[in-house]
Parts: structure tokens; C-alpha cells; sequence
């Protein structure tokens, strides 16, 4: 036992491979499904199978959605798990492209909620399928408690009803998790996730959306009309009850870091370059001279590069608090919030950096400045997360601070 | 240095100020008709004594004991190769130990040694007790820790900042020079000196890095060593030394002639050595002042390190020095957050308490969020300068964040407390003027 803050030895070479998939596989084509956005990127399906493969040749877990499920260590042991080796991984990924990684197929944050949730059987069951995640409706974003889709038990089935917009992946995967409620007079007790086959035919594809930055991703809005689904489709507890949503929302404690890293692997993407570019126009970094002591360019660099420290150091925080079985709700939301607005931050000083060479299309800089946005938006907004820092540091309940 | 709480701003401003108004308030009858003439004298009286420039201390004589040959140093830590954020066992009673007598002592003390810019000598000789003089000395010259301690000292330096930053930084700064005799230190020096730190009587000592002028690069020194024959001769200046009329022994940065920036050991008697008194907007219970050097010739064997200093160790202990000031940050800040939690949901305005609103509450978070990455970014360099890893671009960029987000949070908590935070009732507003000093200091403190 003794502190250590460096990524494992044991995941380096994790780290490499996806390094590589990122700079042999996700570079190359990254300005072409940013300018071809809704078509299918197909370069990925083998990629997909690839790293499959590392998922199931490996114990630490790979690079793959999945890898947010808890599993208890051994007693109090320090563990370097799947938590923290999916967020490596995808540090890197989207080193390589936000985007691309968020079309990988079998990745998506359904694949977590199903992760995080499922029952051995729906594990099973769904377990290798592509899954997309439906919450947010034309009037429910951050507030998803007040969810509209409803979802009725008839005999062994469930009917769902309802919108969903902004579903990532959704025309592409396999299955749909939808969130709906059980009873709306129930408040958010009666939330529950549902498994939903894309080809279920009371599932109607609206539209796709044309989109500020991670164009390579497909957004899909969705109507579900009398959407039948088997009663072992629900994700969970089936009962009503007070701390059900808790429970729903735990998915999120798991996922959050997931997204904290794709903030922290774009604006290290930004920042490497805008180093390169830098040196280029002749400014040096230097560590050891005071930083306003040198070229502003470079003083503002190091401000930069000093908040995506920050950012990673908290984003591999809360994923070894989950690989340890530490409750970690209060640090993922502040690796969300501080990997969020860094990478916007971030993305955009860089392209302010390299002036006109940072704006135009000849570099990835300002393609990346776009595609920072989203995540401070998607899996709750900073102003979500600023929110369930405070009410967890001030012992709050939503109703009090709200 | 400290003067009676009533006269001390006059005192402070020093004597320039004093003689010009001397005329003026010596004339004044509004002095003797609000019945304070006798304290405005004493006043001044305090002000010429303290203003001048004070020999530096007498200083006990540091002998030569039984020297080993060769160098000690404490062995480099070793890593499981795996990410953990748990101290060990050690680090764990430190840090209890530092945190109870913050809690019980330090905190309860920082008011009154703030405003008479004193600590008193029970709180320094229980921080002596504590072990903090000696964490960087080798076990062979009498040290506890056989490890490198940078992770301990910066579990210490947060665990007392948490009560008083400014007592922190009276504490903990003769171990700065203790920590460069071990790290960097010949045999001879290291038997000459460090036995004294591992005692009760521990003396104050000073790392002497920081010079008086904007813009200051610990890289670019304007306090010169040149050379005499075999001796070398220091002129300069250095700014904001700790308890700097009590200290016996200096280690001084200067640049020294055909080497470059080196660190010299200098006993508080040699002559030429003057101290000015310092005082600044925080840091207050250190009583810092300013150490001047006026041709103060020194032996060959002042130069710290066999033969004098690599330019990668001078580096180094820059680094170390700004890792330590990034614990006393980390602390200071949670200190913050820990005050302004209860404050506002105690609060009522507008019939609930302020923390129901999103304008207060995200202010608090944003504390929560700032304040944890600097303690992991300030673990992350110190860890990596114990296992002898280059800690330059983590110690920078820990720096950065101490700085800003420090001061932000020393500000955001007086504006949480509003007016209330503004007045000495309440610490925020020494709190404000202390995690300014995370992005001034150099040298001082080190790991």
C-alpha cells in the first residue's frame, strides 16, 4: 500500500492497443464521418470483433462498455479492475475520435446500463448485442424523473408509450434501453429501464439529427407506439419503490466516469497538438520556469494542461473508488463536471492558440473543439453534476436544493 | 518580532513611514486629547527597534559528529505498480497525529498568532515532537524515515495547513533545510548539521530561494556566489524567510560562479548577514523577513553537495519546495470548504437557508471539485519524487492549480460568509490572504 497516482503497469499494454486502434483506425477517417455524418462508419465492425476479443481473453476487462460492472474485491485489497482499465481505454479511443467511439458497435452506455443492472439471465440473454440508451424526452432532459413513456404490464408483457429523442446510436444498435414509468402518479419511484429489439415494430423511427460535433455517431429521436415488450425485459427490481429510482440513477454513478474520460481523451488530443504546433511558431513549454515568466502563449498552456491534469487525476479516481467497492457517486459527478467544461475549455483555447491553422479543416483542432461540447451536455449536464456535488457536500435532499 | 496588538500597525509600516509622519503626529494635539500620545510613542519606539535591519540570530555552534564516509540517503520508494490513493500505515499516523494537533492546537491559536505575527513555542515544540524537523533525514544521522517522505511531508504540511497555514509554514520550514542537507548534502555536512534537527532543541533554519522582485525565476538568481581563492562570497538578497531573526543556520540559493544556480549552507553568525523585518498580507504567524547578504564570505565547503550541486538536484529541490506549498494549499483549502459548509446551511436569508440556492451551492461544489484535484495532483508529483521519478511537469502543473484555484477558493470562501467573511471574526478572510503565498513562495518548504 502506498500512493500511487501513475496508470497501472498492468494496463499499459491496454493502453497501447487502443492507442494504436486510435491512430491507425480512428484518425485516418476522422474528418470523413465528421463531413459524412448518418452514414455508417464500417471500418469499425472489425474493429468491434478486435476488441471483443480483448474483453474476453482478458480478466482485467478491455476497453468496452461493459466493463462498469461492480464486482466485489477481496477483502479491502488494494484493485486496479475494469472499472479503471475501461476508463484507460477510452481515454485513448477518444484520443483518437469522440465520435467514432461512441459508433462503436457493442459500446454503447446501454451496454452499461446493462452492465451495471441486468440479472445473470438478462446478461446472458443480451449479453454481445449492440445497446443504445433512451431517456431524455422534448420535455424531459436533466429532470428525468418527469419522464412521460409509460410502460403498462399487460399479462406477460409490457406496453410501452412515448418519445425519445437524442438516443446515441439508436438507428445503429441492436437493442434500445428505454426508460418509461410504471404508474406516473408514482413520481420517480416508478421509473424503470426496459430492454427494447430495434426491430420491435411499435418502435418508429422519427429522424436522425444533424449535429454541432460527433457527427460519426448517430442521434436518433423515436416514437414508441404500444411497443410490446416480454416482462423480463425490465432491467431491475420490478417493484415500486421509494428508493427504485436511486437505483436507476446508480447506472449513471458507473457511467459518468465513462464519459469524463472520452472530456479527458479529446482535450489531450488538443493540447498535443497544440504543443506540436506551438513549438513549430518556436514557443517552448518549460515545466520548471515560472509559467508568467514565459511566452503567454505558453503561461496559457500550462493553465491548460494543469486543468486537464485535474480532470484525469479525478476521472481515475472514481473509477478505482468503483473497482474498490467505495462508493464513488460524489467523484464521478466532480470528474464529470471538471473533465466537461476543461475539455470545452480546452478545445476551444487551443483553436485560439493556433489561430487560423486551429479554425480551419486542414487540422483535427477544431473539429474536436466541436465535438468537446456534447460531453459536457450528455449523462447530465455540468450544471446537473454541480448539482449533485453540492446537494451530496451540503447533505441536501432534491426537494431542498432543487 | 512581535509588538503589542494595539500598536502593531504603526510598528509594521516601519521606520520610513514612522519618521515622516513623526513631525506630524508629534504636533498633533489630537494625540494627547484622545489620551494616546504614550501609545503612538511606544508605538514608534517598536517601530525603530523592529524596522532596522537586526543582526541575525547568535546561533549555536554546529560540530562536526562522527562523519560516515559517504553521503547517507534515504532509500527511493518503491511502487506495486498499482494506482492507490490509500497512505500506508506510517503515513496514516502522521497524518492522524497532524490532524488531532491541528484540530486541538493550531487552529485555536491561529487568530491570536496572525495578528502579533508569532507562533508560540508550545505549538513549535509540539511540531518538533511531532517528527516533522527530521522526516528528511537519513535513519544512519538519527531520521525515522528510511523511505523518501515526500508524500509524508506533504500529509503533514496539508494535516496542519488544515488548522493555520501561516503556523504550518513556521513549522514545518527548519525541516526545509534539514531535507536539503539530506537529500543533497555532503558526509561532512550532513554530520555537521543534521544531528541537530533530530533533538528536541531543534534550531530554526531557512531554505532561502525567493529574492524581493517581480517576476522572480528560481532558475535566473540574482544573489551571486563568486569566487575568492578557495572561498566563495554571497551578495543578495532573499525574501520572506520564516521566523528569519531566529534562524540559526540558512541553506541559500545563489548562482554561483562557473557552476550555476547551487545552494550554500550558512550559519546565522557569519558576518554580513542582516535580516530585515517582512511583513506581508498572509503567512503572518511566521513572522517572515528578509534575509540581506553583503559580501558574506563562506569556505569551500559551503557549497551544499560534494564538489556542489547537479543542475537536475537544483531543479529538484524547486520542485519539492513548490510540491510542499501545494500540501499547505490542499489544506488550507479544505479548511475553507469545511467552514463555509456548516456556514451555509446555517445562513437564512430570504426565509431558507442560502445553501437552498443554486448561486451558493454550485460555489461550494465548485470548492469540493477544485480542491480534490489539487490534493491529487500535489499526491501525484510527491509520490513520483519518492521513487526518484521526474516530478518537473507534475510539480508545474500542481502549481498552476495551487495557485489559481487556491486563491479562487480563498475568495469564494470570504464571499460565501459575505461582510461576515470580510471581518477577523470569522478565519476566511486570513484564509484568503494565505493561499495567496501558494503561488508566490519559492524555496521555504520543500519535501
Amino acid at each position: 500500500m502506498t500512493i500511487n497516482l501513475e496508470i497501472p503497469k498492468k494496463f499499459k499494454p491496454l493502453a497501447n492497443q487502443a492507442n494504436q486502434v486510435a491512430t491507425e483506425v480512428f484518425r485516418p477517417i476522422s474528418r470523413k464521418y465528421d463531413e459524412a455524418e448518418h452514414s455508417y462508419p464500417k471500418e469499425l465492425d472489425m474493429l468491434a470483433s478486435l476488441i471483443d476479443g480483448m474483453n474476453e481473453g482478458s480478466d482485467i476487462g478491455g476497453a468496452g462498455a461493459a466493463g462498469v460492472r461492480r464486482e466485489k474485491g477481496a477483502d479491502g485489497e488494494n484493485r486496479n479492475g475494469s472499472n479503471l482499465s475501461t476508463v484507460l481505454g477510452i481515454i485513448e479511443l477518444c484520443w483518437g475520435d469522440v465520435g467514432l467511439l461512441l459508433s462503436m458497435p457493442r459500446q454503447g452506455l446501454g451496454n452499461s446500463a446493462i452492465a451495471s443492472v441486468a440479472t445473470e439471465e438478462q446478461l446472458k440473454k443480451y449479453g454481445g448485442k449492440w445497446a443504445a440508451m433512451a431517456i431524455t424526452e422534448p420535455e424531459a432532459g436533466s429532470d428525468s424523473a418527469a419522464i412521460r413513456a409509460t410502460a403498462e404490464l399487460d399479462g406477460d408483457e409490457y406496453v410501452l408509450n412515448g418519445e425519445k429523442i437524442f438516443v446515441t446510436s439508436g438507428d445503429r444498435a441492436d437493442l434500445i434501453v428505454v426508460w418509461a414509468s410504471l404508474d406516473r402518479s408514482k413520481g420517480r419511484a416508478a421509473i424503470k429501464s426496459f430492454i427494447v429489439e430495434r426491430d420491435n415494430p411499435g418502435l418508429k423511427l422519427d429522424r436522425l439529427e444533424h449535429k454541432l460535433g460527433i457527427r460519426a455517431s448517430d442521434t436518433a429521436n423515436f416514437t414508441l407506439q404500444d411497443c410490446r415488450v416480454p416482462k423480463e425485459a425490465l432491467l431491475g427490481d420490478p417493484e415500486v419503490k421509494e428508493k427504485g429510482f436511486a437505483g436507476v440513477m446508480e447506472t449513471f454513478d458507473n457511467t459518468r466516469p465513462l464519459v469524463a474520460a472520452m472530456a479527458v481523451g479529446v482535450t489531450r488530443a488538443a493540447l498535443e497538438e497544440t504543443r506540436r504546433l506551438l513549438k513549430q511558431a518556436g514557443v517552448k513549454i518549460d515545466y520548471d520556469k515560472p509559467a508568467l515568466s514565459q511566452h503567454a502563449a505558453a503561461a496559457r498552456f500550462l493553465e491548460m494542461e494543469a486543468d486537464y491534469e485535474a480532470a484525469w487525476l479525478l476521472t481515475l479516481q472514481a473509477a478505482w473508488m468503483a473497482d474498490n467497492s467505495k462508493p464513488n457517486s460524489l467523484q464521478a459527478s466532480m470528474a464529470k463536471a471538471k473533465a466537461g467544461r476543461t475539455g470545452v475549455g480546452v478545445t476551444l483555447g487551443c483553436v485560439e492558440l493556433c489561430g487560423s491553422v486551429g479554425y480551419g479543416e486542414n487540422e483535427l483542432l477544431e473539429k474536436w473543439a466541436r465535438d468537446s461540447k456534447i460531453l459536457d451536455i450528455f449523462e447530465g449536464t455540468q450544471q446537473i453534476q454541480l448539482l449533485i456535488v453540492a446537494r451530496q457536500l451540503l447533505k441536501k435532499t432534491s426537494a431542498e436544493l432543487r | 518580532m512581535s509588538t503589542t496588538t494595539e500598536n502593531k500597525g504603526m510598528a509594521e509600516r516601519g521606520m520610513g513611514y514612522g519618521l515622516r509622519a513623526l513631525n506630524r503626529l508629534a504636533g498633533s494635539d489630537l494625540l494627547d486629547r484622545i489620551r494616546i500620545r504614550k501609545q503612538v510613542e511606544n508605538a514608534l519606539f517598536q517601530g525603530t527597534k523592529n524596522g532596522f535591519r537586526t543582526a541575525t540570530a547568535a546561533g549555536r555552534t554546529f560540530k562536526a559528529a562522527q562523519s560516515l564516509g559517504k553521503p547517507a540517503r534515504q532509500k527511493k520508494g518503491k511502487s506495486t505498480g498499482l494506482f492507490d490513493l490509500t497512505p500506508d500505515d506510517e503515513q496514516q499516523m502522521f497524518q492522524e497525529g497532524g490532524r488531532a494537533f491541528a484540530e486541538e492546537k493550531i487552529r485555536p491559536a491561529a487568530l491570536k498568532a496572525d495578528d502579533e505575527r508569532e507562533t508560540p513555542k508550545e505549538i513549535l515544540d509540539q511540531a518538533t515532537e511531532l517528527g516533522v524537523a527530521m522526516l528528511g533525514v537519513p535513519e544512519e544521522l538519527g531520521g525515522v524515515m528510511t523511505e523518501q517522505s515526500a508524500v509524508t511531508s506533504v500529509l503533514i504540511g496539508e494535516a496542519l495547513a488544515h488548522g493555520d497555514l501561516g503556523i504550518a509554514y513556521a513549522a514545518l520550514a527548519p525541516g526545509a533545510a534539514a531535507t536539503a542537507i539530506g537529500l543533497w548534502g555532503s558526509a561532512e555536512q550532513e554530520a555537521t548539521y543534521l544531528p541537530a534537527f533530530t533533538g528536541e532543541n531543534v534550531p530554526a533554519a531557512a531554505l532561502a530561494i525567493l529574492e524581493p522582485r517581480p517576476l522572480f525565476d528560481p532558475f535566473e538568481l540574482e544573489t551571486k556566489a563568486k569566487r575568492k581563492g578557495e572561498e566563495w562570497v554571497l551578495t543578495g538578497a532573499k525574501s520572506l524567510i520564516a521566523r528569519a531573526t531566529e534562524c540559526e543556520l540558512f541553506v541559500i540559493a545563489a548562482d554561483a560562479e562557473g557552476i550555476g544556480p547551487s545552494l550554500f549552507v550558512v550559519e546565522s553568525g557569519a558576518k554580513g548577514l542582516t535580516v530585515e523585518d517582512e511583513p506581508a498580507m498572509g503567512l503572518r504567524p511566521a513572522a517572515t523577513g528578509r534575509l540581506l547578504i553583503d559580501k558574506v564570505k563562506l569556505p569551500a565547503s559551503a557549497l551544499l553537495g560534494e564538489g556542489g550541486m547537479k543542475a537536475k538536484d537544483y531543479a529538484a529541490c524547486v520542485n519539492r519546495s513548490r510540491i510542499a506549498w501545494c500540501g499547505l494549499a490542499t489544506g488550507t483549502a479544505q479548511a475553507v470548504l469545511d467552514y463555509v459548509i456548516p456556514y451555509v446551511n446555517d445562513r437564512q436569508a430570504f426565509g431558507e437557508p442560502i445553501s437552498n440556492r443554486q448561486g451558493v451551492a454550485f460555489v461550494v461544489s465548485d470548492i469540493g471539485i477544485e480542491s480534490n484535484a489539487m490534493r491529487l495532483a500535489t499526491y501525484r508529483a510527491a509520490s513520483r519524487a519518492d521513487r526518484g521519478e521526474s516530478c518537473a511537469r507534475e510539480a508545474a502543473l500542481a502549481r498552476r492549480l495551487c495557485s489559481q484555484k487556491g486563491m479562487k477558493i480563498g475568495s469564494d470562501g470570504v464571499q460565501l460568509l459575505g461582510g461576515h467573511g470580510f471581518v477577523k471574526e470569522h478565519p476566511v478572510e486570513r484564509w484568503y490572504r494565505d493561499l495567496r503565498a501558494a503561488g508566490v513562495m519559492e524555496g521555504a518548504l520543500l519535501v
